[in-house]
C-alpha cells in the first residue's frame, strides 16, 4: 500500500490538475468534484497505512531509516519515467481528443480519465520497470529479511541504497518485485482476454445468429465451463503434471487457431468480390497468423521470435478457456438483439451471407459493449491471475507477479504485513483503474 | 373548487424554457403565451421538437434536473406554479391538473394491478380508504367503457390491449375530477379504429365533466375533431393562434399554409394536386435563424426584414382571438393556391410484373419458457391473390396484426410461403429463400424500411453502404464505376454528394430514409416494397419522400408495393388497394373504387375513423366495438365478424360459420363480404363536402 | 411448469455426468496417480512399486469401466490380492459379500477419500455444513446492504449520494477476496501492527487483538469475533458488483415513463420509490444475485484457505493438492447442483417478481 498510494495521490493530482485547465466552468467543477473526491479517498487511505501501519514499525537502531516522507518521495522521484510518459500522454490525448472518436471522449469524463490515468501508470511501470527497480526482483540480500520499509542495505555505506518498502521472507526488496510484477501481470492478462474474445465471439456470433441446435450446443458447453468451480479447474490444468500430458498445448492449438480463423472469415467475408484484395489479406493473415501460431501454441516458430514457456503458455490457456464462455454469452445476447434490426433485413434482403452480416453488419454494433466488457474483462482476468499466484499455481516460486507475492507474504501477515500489502495494494489500484475506465467508456458511449 | 366561465383555468405568458447540459443552454421554448378557458379544450400542433411537449411538463412543473423556466410565468388558477412549494405541487398534480400520455404501457407501472394504480389517486388526494377507492375505480371504468370492471381491476397491464390500456390511463386521470387535463399525443400509438373510439370517449368525458384541455399532437386532423382552440408551434414558438375555424378557414402564417399542403386531404391526388413538401430542415435548437425561425424555409421570405430580429406575436384585423408571428402576414394573397407545377398525366400501367396466387403463411410459435402448452399455430396471411404491374402503385393497408408485414417478408424471400405462389415475371420465388434466389431477381426486388433510425447501419458511412449493394448486384466493372454510381444514387434521392462520406447518426430521419432509397434501387430495382416508409417522419418530411418515391418511380416505371396504415397517404399515392385485416385481403381494387361505395364493413370503419384536417368535408362516424382478435385465435367464419357492425343484416348467422369469397364488384374491385348486394349498393360515401362551404 | 423443471433437471444431469467424467479423466491422467501412490504409499516408491501400488488399489483399469465404476452402473471391481485376500470396490466398504456388486454414486456410495481417510459422503456433509453457517452470514450481510447501497444511488442518478455510494462499489469489486482479506487481517488481526496495538495502547481492549485472523475456532462456536473479517471478506467483493447491478437497475427504472405518471399523479417521492420503483427495480437484480452464488463459492475457497476454516472450499484445495480423485468428483458434483439450482431458482423467482412472465 505504501507503494502505490503516492503513486496514486500523484495520479489524481495530475487528474485534477488536467481537468481544471482543459474544461470550462461547469465542466471543472465536475471534473475537480470527481478528483477531489478520489484524492480524498486516497489521502484517507494513506494517512490510515501511514498512522496504523508505519506507526508500528519501530525503528532498528542498527539500520539507516528511512522517514515515511522520505519513502513516499524517493518512490515518486524513482518513477519518474512514469509521471514523464503519463504527463505526455495526457498532453496529447487532451489536445487532439475531439479527433479520436471513442477514447477521446474518454477524457469529457473525469471517472474514465482517472481510471485511464491509474490503468496507464501501471502499464508506464511495466515498460520502464528496469529503469524503476532498484534491484533484482529475485536476488536475496542477506540481512534484509523481513526488513521494514525504508530499511538501508548493510553494506551500502553512503549511497544510500534502500528497500525502499522493506523486504521479504527472502530478503529480496518488495519495491522491487512490485515494480517487476507489474511486467509479468501486463504482459498475460491483456492477451489472455484478447484470445478470449477473439474465442467467445468467434462462437458467440453464429450461435446468436442462427440459433437453433448451434446455438443449444454451444451455450450447454459454455454453461459447463461456467458450472466448473474456478480454482478446481486451475488446481487440475495448471500443474506441471498437465504440461507432460501435452494438454495445455493441444488446448492452445485449439484456442489459438480462432484468431487465425477469425481474420480470414472476416476478410473473405467483407472482399469476397473483390478477389485480388482479398487473397492478399487472407494471404498475409495467414502467412503471419501461422507463423506466430506455431511459436505460442508450439513452441516451434522457426525464427524463434514467437514462444511461450511450457508454464506460461499453461496458465494463458488456462485463463482463456475460463474467460471464454463469458464473452460467448455476452457476444450472443447482443447478436440475438441486434440481428432483429432493419439493417440486418436490409443486408438479408441484397443477398448477403451470414458470415458477412455477423461480422460486418453485426458485431460493429456491438463494440461499444464489447470494449466495455473488454476492460472490465482484463481486470478480471488480472483477479484470476493473481487467484492462481495466490495457490501457488502455474508459477515458479521466484516470479514476483502479485498473486504469488501476496501468497508468500500472508504466511507472516500478522508480523510483516508490508510484504503482502505492496502487491495487494498494487493489485488493486490496477483492477479499480480498469473498472473505472470501463465506467467512462460506458458513460461515453451511452451518451452518443 | 368551481371556475368562473370567464377567468381562464391556465394562462401562460412568455414563456421561456431550456434545458442545460454539458454542451451549454439549449432552449426548447421561447416567449410562449396561451390560455385556457374552463371546459375548453387548446390543441398544440407542430412537429417533433416544436417543444409542445415541453410546454406540457412546463406546466406540471416537471421538467426533470435539466430544464429550468427561464422567463416568463404559468399561472394555474391564478396561482404561479414556479412559485409554488412541493407541498402544493403534490397537490395540484394528480388532483387539479393530470396529465395522458403518448406510450400507455409505458406509463402505466407493470408490475401493479390496474386497481391499486386507479385507487393510488383517491387515496393519495382525498385521503380515501381503500375500498371507497376501489369503488370509485371500479364506477370510473365504466365511465370509460370498460367491460367486466372487476376482472380489469385485478388485471396487470399487460394483460390488455393497447386501447385499454389508453383508457385506464384516462380513467386514472379523471379519477380525481380535475380541472386541466393535459394530452401529449394520447392516440398516436393505436391504431386507426382503435384511435377513433378514444377520441370519441375524450370529447364525451370533457364534455360531461366539463374538463378543459390541452391537447397536444402532430396531427391536425385530431386537432379538428376535439379542440375548439388551436396552437401551431415551430421550433420553440408559437406561430399561430385563433379558434380552429379561424385557423383552418383563414390561416395567417406561411408554416401553418405549408403544414396544410403537406399532408394529403381527401381532395389531393398525386397527379392533379401533388402535396408540396416544405423545403429544408427543421432547425435544431442551437442552429436556429436571425429573425423568424421558418424564415430559411418560407416561399415568402423576404431578406432585410425577416432575418432581422425576433418576430412578435401580432393579432390578425378582423379576427378576434386570432395572432400570427408573421412581419408580412398583411401582404401575402392568402388565397393563392400553391405553384406545385403542373399537374401530371396519369402514368398508364403495364406488363403484371408481380403476382401472388393462393399465398399463405403460417408460423409456429413456441410458448414462453414457464408456459405449458406446446407450439401455437400463428396464421399471419391466407390465400392472398393480387397482381402489381409495371409502373403502379399497389397499397396493402391494414391495422397492426393484420399480416401486412409478413407479406412483405415473404415476398422478399426473407421467409418462404406455406402455401401458394408468388411469379416474379414467370419466375416462381414463394418458396425459394434470398439466399438462394438469383443475384439478378434480388437485385430487381428491393425494400424500403420502416425505421429510419434502424434502416442503415450505424456503423458505417452512408457511401459504403450503397457501394456494398452496388458491389452484391455486380453493378460496375471496378470500385470507380462503382463509386460513380454511387454518386448518382445520391443525386437521385437529392442528397449532396458530399453526404456519401457522412456516418447515419449525422444525418435526420428522413435523409436517412432517402439513403434506404437509394440503397433499394441501387440494383436498378423493378418492384420496390416500401413498408410504411413515411410513417416515423414528420409531416413536412412525409410529403417530401413520399415525393421522391413516386418521382423515382415515374421515371424507372418501378411497380411499388407500399404497405401502410396511413389511409390518407394510401389514397393519395396508391393506383390499387389491398385491405387486409387478420391474413385476409377483404377489399382489393383501384384506388377510387376501394374508397367510395360499395364498401367492405371494415374499410368503411376504417376510412370513418381517419381524422380529417379539411373543414369542408364531413364524415359519417362509424366507431368499432371490441379489440382485433390474436391471429393465433382467428374467430370462425368471416375474420372480421366479431366487430363488425353490419353483421346482423347477414341472415342466418352466416358470418360466424362461413369464410366468405372475394366478390367482384366490377371494374377489378372485389370484396369478401356475405352482405347482400342491395346492402352493399345501398351505402353512402364515407366523406361528403360539409353543407356550409 | 412441471415440464420446465424435468427439462432443467435433465440439463442439471447431464452437465453433471460431462463435468464429472472431465474430473475423472483430467484426475486419473498417469502422471497424476502416479504422484497419488507416491503420497499414498512412499515418496521413495520405484516404479514398479507404483504400478503395483496402482493395481493393487484398482487403478489399472479401462477409465471408462472405472468411471461407470463410480457412477454404480459397473460392478465393482474385485482382486485377489498376494495374501490371498479379496479386495475391491465394495469390498472394502461393505466386507466379501459386497464382492460383484455395484456401489456407486446411484447406490449412494460417494466413494472414500484419500486425503482424508473416510467416506467422501461424510468429509462433504460435514464440509458443507460448515460453509452453508458461512454462506449463510455471508447473504445476511451482503444482500441487504447491497441493495440499499444500489436503491439509494439509484434513485437519484448523478446526485452526491449517487456519486459517493458508486465510487464505494466500484472500489469493493475492484478488491478480490485474498487482497481485502489480507488488508483485513493486517488491520484489524495483527497484534503488532493495525487498529488491535492502538487499541491496546487507549486501553479500550483487553485481547490481544481485535478480531481473530483465523477462522479455526467457528467450527466449534461462531461469535463475532472469529467470523467477521472471513464474512466480510466474501460479502465485500459480491456486495460491490450487486450494488452496481441494482443501482443501474434503479436508475433505469427512475427514468421510467411509469414513473413520471406516479409522480403526476401527485404521489411524494418516498411514495414514487417504495411503491412504484422498487418492485420494478429489483427483477434485475434478483437474477443477477442467484447467479453470483456459484461464484460465491471461489471467494469461499480463497477465504476458506486464508483463514484456515475448514469448509468446503478448504476441502476442495486440499483434494486437489492431494489429487484426491473421488473427493473432486464429489466437490465437482456439489458444484454443479448449486450452479444450476440457483439458475432454476433464479429463472422461477424472476417469473415470480415480474407479472409480464408470469403463467397464466
Amino acid at each position: 500500500m505504501a507503494g502505490a498510494l503516492p503513486m496514486l495521490l500523484g495520479a489524481f493530482a495530475a487528474c485534477a490538475a488536467v481537468a481544471l485547465m482543459t474544461r470550462g466552468a461547469g465542466g471543472a467543477a465536475h471534473g475537480l468534484h470527481r478528483a477531489a473526491l478520489a484524492g480524498v479517498l486516497a489521502l484517507g487511505a494513506w494517512i490510515l497505512f501511514d498512522g496504523l501501519v508505519l506507526h508500528g514499525l519501530a525503528a532498528d537502531p542498527d539500520l539507516e531509516q528511512l522517514a515515511r516522507g522520505q519513502i513516499a518521495g524517493r518512490m515518486i522521484a524513482r518513477l519518474w519515467p512514469v509521471w514523464a510518459a503519463l504527463a505526455l500522454t495526457f498532453a496529447v490525448s487532451l489536445w487532439y481528443r475531439r479527433r479520436l472518436g471513442l477514447y477521446g471522449k474518454l477524457f469529457d469524463s473525469p471517472i474514465g480519465m482517472i481510471g485511464f490515468a491509474l490503468v496507464m501508470f501501471w502499464v508506464f511501470t511495466a515498460l520502464f520497470a528496469d529503469l524503476i527497480a532498484t534491484h533484482d526482483a529475485i536476488a536475496q540480500i542477506s540481512g534484509m529479511r523481513n526488513a521494514p520499509p525504508g530499511t538501508a542495505l548493510p553494506d551500502s555505506g553512503a549511497r544510500g541504497a534502500f528497500f525502499l518498502l522493506g523486504g521479504d521472507s527472502q530478503a529480496r526488496d518488495v519495491f522491487s518485485r512490485m515494480v517487476m510484477g507489474a511486467r509479468d501481470v501486463l504482459a498475460i492478462a491483456p492477451a489472455a482476454t484478447t484470445f478470449a474474445f477473439m474465442v467467445g465471439i468467434t462462437l458467440g456470433l453464429p450461435a446468436g445468429y442462427y440459433g437453433g441446435r448451434l446455438d443449444a450446443v454451444l451455450t450447454f458447453v459454455a454453461n459447463l465451463v461456467l458450472a466448473f468451480p474456478v480454482i478446481l479447474l486451475f488446481y487440475l490444468l495448471v500443474t506441471p503434471d498437465i504440461v507432460a500430458t501435452g494438454l495445455p498445448m493441444w488446448m492452445a492449438a485449439v484456442l489459438f487457431l480462432f484468431p487465425v480463423i477469425f481474420l480470414c472469415v472476416l476478410w473473405n467475408s467483407r472482399f469476397a468480390n473483390e478477389p485480388g484484395r482479398r487473397n492478399l489479406l487472407v494471404g498475409v493473415t495467414l502467412v503471419a497468423g501461422l507463423w506466430i501460431y506455431s511459436g505460442l501454441a508450439f513452441n516451434a516458430d522457426p525464427l524463434g521470435l514467437w514462444g511461450m514457456s511450457p508454464n506460461m503458455l499453461n496458465v494463458f490457456v488456462a485463463v482463456v478457456f475460463v474467460n471464454a464462455p463469458t464473452v460467448f454469452r455476452i457476444t450472443r445476447g447482443l447478436t440475438l438483439d441486434l440481428r432483429s434490426r432493419d439493417y440486418v433485413a436490409a443486408g438479408q434482403t441484397r443477398g448477403e451471407r451470414p458470415v458477412y452480416l455477423m461480422l460486418w453488419e453485426i458485431l460493429p454494433n456491438a463494440r461499444g459493449p464489447l470494449i466495455v466488457d473488454f476492460c472490465l474483462r482484463i481486470g478480471y482476468t488480472t483477479i484470476l491471475l493473481g487467484t492462481l499466484g495466490f495457490f501457488g499455481l502455474g508459477v515458479s516460486p521466484e516470479s514476483p507477479d502479485w498473486g504469488s507475492t501476496i501468497n508468500q507474504g500472508r504466511q507472516l501477515l500478522t508480523v510483516h504485513p508490508h510484504i503482502a500489502i505492496a502487491p495487494a495494494a498494487a493489485l488493486m489500484s490496477l483492477v479499480l483503474g480498469l473498472n473505472l475506465l470501463a465506467d467512462g467508456l460506458r458513460e461515453e458511449s451511452l451518451r452518443d | 373548487m368551481s371556475d368562473r366561465p370567464d377567468t381562464p383555468i391556465l394562462e401562460i405568458d412568455n414563456l421561456s424554457i431550456s434545458f442545460f447540459t454539458r454542451a451549454g443552454e439549449i432552449p426548447a421554448v421561447t416567449d410562449f403565451s396561451a390560455r385556457v378557458m374552463p371546459g375548453q379544450a387548446l390543441g398544440l400542433v407542430g412537429e417533433s421538437g416544436c417543444g409542445k411537449s415541453t410546454v406540457a411538463l412546463g406546466v406540471m412543473r416537471d421538467l426533470g434536473g435539466s430544464g429550468r423556466i427561464t422567463a416568463g410565468r404559468i399561472r394555474f388558477r391564478g396561482r404561479d406554479i414556479a412559485a409554488m412549494s412541493e407541498a402544493e405541487l403534490r397537490g395540484i398534480r394528480g388532483a387539479e391538473i393530470a396529465m395522458i400520455y403518448q406510450e400507455p404501457m409505458a406509463s402505466l407501472n407493470p408490475a401493479m394491478t390496474v386497481g391499486r394504480q386507479l385507487a393510488e389517486v383517491p387515496m393519495l388526494h382525498e385521503r380515501a380508504s381503500r375500498r371507497d377507492a376501489m369503488d370509485r375505480a371500479r364506477a370510473m371504468l365504466a365511465d370509460v367503457r370498460l367491460p367486466d370492471p372487476d376482472r380489469i381491476l385485478r388485471a396487470y397491464p399487460h394483460q390488455l390491449s393497447g386501447g385499454q390500456q389508453q383508457r385506464i390511463v384516462i380513467a386514472m386521470a379523471l379519477m380525481a375530477r380535475p380541472a386541466l387535463l393535459i394530452l401529449d399525443e394520447p392516440t398516436t400509438a393505436l391504431d386507426v379504429t382503435v384511435e377513433a373510439g378514444i377520441i370519441r370517449l375524450i370529447r364525451e368525458l370533457g364534455r360531461r365533466h366539463g374538463t378543459a384541455m390541452l391537447f397536444i399532437s402532430h396531427n391536425l386532423g385530431l386537432i379538428r375533431e376535439t379542440c375548439e382552440r388551436i396552437c401551431v408551434m415551430y421550433a420553440g414558438e408559437a406561430v399561430e393562434e385563433g379558434t380552429v375555424a379561424q385557423v383552418f378557414a383563414a390561416m395567417r402564417h406561411p408554416y401553418t399554409q405549408a403544414l396544410f399542403r403537406a399532408i394529403p386531404l381527401p381532395g389531393t391526388d398525386k397527379n392533379a394536386r401533388p402535396l408540396k413538401a416544405i423545403p429544408g430542415n427543421f432547425p435544431l435548437p442551437h442552429e436556429r435563424p436571425q429573425g423568424c425561425n421558418f424564415g430559411p424555409r418560407c416561399d415568402h421570405f423576404r431578406a432585410g426584414l425577416c432575418d432581422l430580429r425576433p418576430v412578435p406575436m401580432e393579432p390578425v384585423a378582423r379576427s378576434d382571438g386570432h395572432a400570427t408571428r408573421c412581419l408580412r402576414h398583411r401582404e401575402i394573397d392568402w388565397s393563392a393556391g400553391a405553384d406545385a407545377g403542373p399537374g401530371r398525366a396519369p402514368a398508364p400501367a403495364g406488363e403484371v410484373v408481380l403476382e401472388a396466387r393462393g399465398l399463405g403463411k403460417v408460423y409456429e410459435v413456441a410458448g414462453g419458457p414457464l408456459s405449458r402448452g406446446g407450439k401455437r399455430v400463428v396464421r399471419a396471411n391466407e390465400a392472398l391473390s393480387f397482381t402489381a404491374r409495371e409502373g403502379e402503385t399497389l397499397a396493402v393497408v391494414g391495422e397492426s396484426g393484420c399480416g401486412k408485414s409478413t407479406l412483405a417478408r415473404v415476398l422478399m424471400g426473407l421467409e418462404t410461403a406455406s402455401a401458394g405462389e408468388v411469379y416474379l415475371d414467370d419466375r416462381a420465388i414463394g418458396d425459394v429463400p434470398v439466399q438462394r434466389r438469383h443475384r439478378r431477381t434480388v437485385a430487381q426486388m428491393q425494400m424500403v424500411f420502416q425505421n429510419p433510425f434502424d434502416t442503415l447501419n450505424p456503423a458505417m458511412t452512408v457511401g459504403r453502404q450503397i457501394l456494398r449493394a452496388l458491389e452484391v448486384f455486380g453493378i460496375g466493372a471496378d470500385a470507380a464505376q462503382r463509386r460513380a454510381r454511387m454518386l448518382e444514387l445520391l443525386d437521385l434521392v437529392k442528397l449532396p454528394r458530399a453526404f456519401a462520406g457522412r456516418m447515419p447518426r449525422q444525418l435526420s430521419g428522413g435523409q436517412k430514409q432517402r439513403v434506404g432509397i437509394a440503397r433499394a434501387f441501387a440494383g436498378n430495382a423493378r418492384v420496390v416494397i416500401a413498408d410504411e416508409p413515411v410513417s416515423a417522419l414528420d409531416v413536412s418530411v412525409q410529403a417530401a419522400v413520399t415525393d421522391l418515391l413516386m418521382e423515382i418511380q415515374r421515371a424507372q416505371r418501378t411497380t411499388l408495393i407500399v404497405i401502410s396504415h396511413d389511409l390518407s397517404l394510401v389514397r393519395y399515392l396508391a393506383d390499387r388497394v389491398a385491405v387486409m385485416y387478420l391474413g385476409h385481403i377483404v377489399e382489393i381494387g383501384p384506388t377510387a373504387a376501394v374508397f367510395a361505395p360499395p364498401y367492405h364493413p371494415y374499410t368503411q370503419a376504417l376510412l370513418s375513423a381517419v381524422p380529417i384536417a379539411d373543414p369542408g368535408v364531413e364524415k359519417t362516424e362509424i366507431v368499432l366495438d371490441g379489440e382485433i382478435p390474436s391471429a393465433m385465435e382467428p374467430p370462425p367464419g368471416c375474420p372480421f365478424q366479431t366487430r363488425c357492425p353490419r353483421k346482423s343484416d347477414v341472415p342466418d348467422n352466416r358470418c360466424e360459420r362461413e369464410l366468405p369469397a372475394l366478390r367482384t364488384m366490377g371494374d377489378g374491385h372485389e370484396v369478401r363480404c356475405h352482405l347482400a348486394e342491395e346492402h352493399l349498393r345501398a351505402m353512402t360515401p364515407v366523406f361528403r363536402a360539409a353543407a356550409s362551404g | 411448469m412441471p415440464g420446465f423443471v424435468i427439462r432443467r433437471l435433465g440439463t442439471m444431469l447431464l452437465t453433471a455426468l460431462c463435468l464429472t467424467f472431465i474430473v475423472f479423466a483430467l484426475t486419473n491422467m498417469q502422471p497424476r496417480l502416479e504422484t497419488l501412490a507416491k503420497t499414498q504409499g512412499s515418496a521413495r516408491m520405484s516404479d514398479a512399486e507404483v504400478q503395483s501400488w496402482l493395481a493393487r488399489e484398482g487403478f489399472d483399469r479401462p477409465m471408462l469401466e472405472r468411471y461407470g465404476e463410480w457412477l454404480g452402473v459397473v460392478p465393482g471391481w474385485t482382486r485377489e490380492q498376494a495374501d490371498g485376500t479379496l479386495r475391491g470396490r465394495c469390498i472394502d466398504r461393505a466386507g466379501d459379500a459386497a464382492a460383484g456388486t455395484r456401489c456407486g454414486v446411484l447406490q449412494g456410495y460417494w466413494g472414500s477419500s484419500t486425503r482424508f481417510n473416510a467416506e467422501v459422503g461424510a468429509v462433504i456433509g460435514a464440509r458443507l455444513g460448515a460453509t452453508g453457517m458461512l454462506m449463510l452470514w455471508v447473504v445476511i450481510v451482503m444482500v441487504p446492504s447491497a441493495l440499499a447501497i444500489g436503491v439509494l444511488a439509484g434513485m437519484r442518478e448523478g446526485s452526491r449520494t449517487d456519486r459517493s455510494l458508486s465510487t464505494v462499489s466500484i472500489v469493493s469489486t475492484a478488491t478480490p477476496e485474498y487482497v481485502s482479506g489480507v488488508i483485513f487481517i493486517a488491520l484489524f488481526a495483527s497484534s503488532t501492527f493495525g487498529l488491535s496495538p492502538l487499541l491496546r495502547e487507549w486501553g479500550l481492549m483487553e485481547a490481544n487483538t481485535l478480531f481473530l485472523g483465523n477462522a479455526r475456532s467457528a467450527m466449534d462456536r461462531i461469535t463475532f469475533w472469529n467470523f467477521t473479517l472471513p464474512v466480510m471478506t466474501i460479502a465485500m467483493y459480491g456486495m460491490g458488483y450487486i450494488a452496481r447491478m441494482t443501482r443501474a437497475s434503479m436508475a433505469e427504472v427512475m427514468t421510467q415513463q411509469y414513473i413520471r405518471t406516479a409522480r403526476l399523479k401527485g404521489a411524494s417521492f418516498p411514495a414514487v420509490v417504495l411503491r412504484h420503483a422498487l418492485r420494478n427495480a429489483l427483477i434485475a437484480p434478483f437474477t443477477v444475485i442467484m447467479l453470483q452464488f456459484p461464484w460465491l463459492l471461489n471467494g469461499v475457497v480463497i477465504v476458506e484457505v486464508l483463514f484456515s476454516y475448514p469448509g468446503f472450499g478448504w476441502a476442495l484445495v486440499e483434494g486437489a493438492s492431494n489429487n484426491d480423485i473421488e473427493l473432486l468428483l464429489a466437490c465437482s458434483v456439489v458444484a454443479v447442483i448449486v450452479v444450476l439450482a440457483t439458475q432454476l431458482i433464479s429463472d422461477i423467482g424472476y417469473a415470480w417478481l415480474n407479472p409480464r412472465i408470469r403463467v397464466g
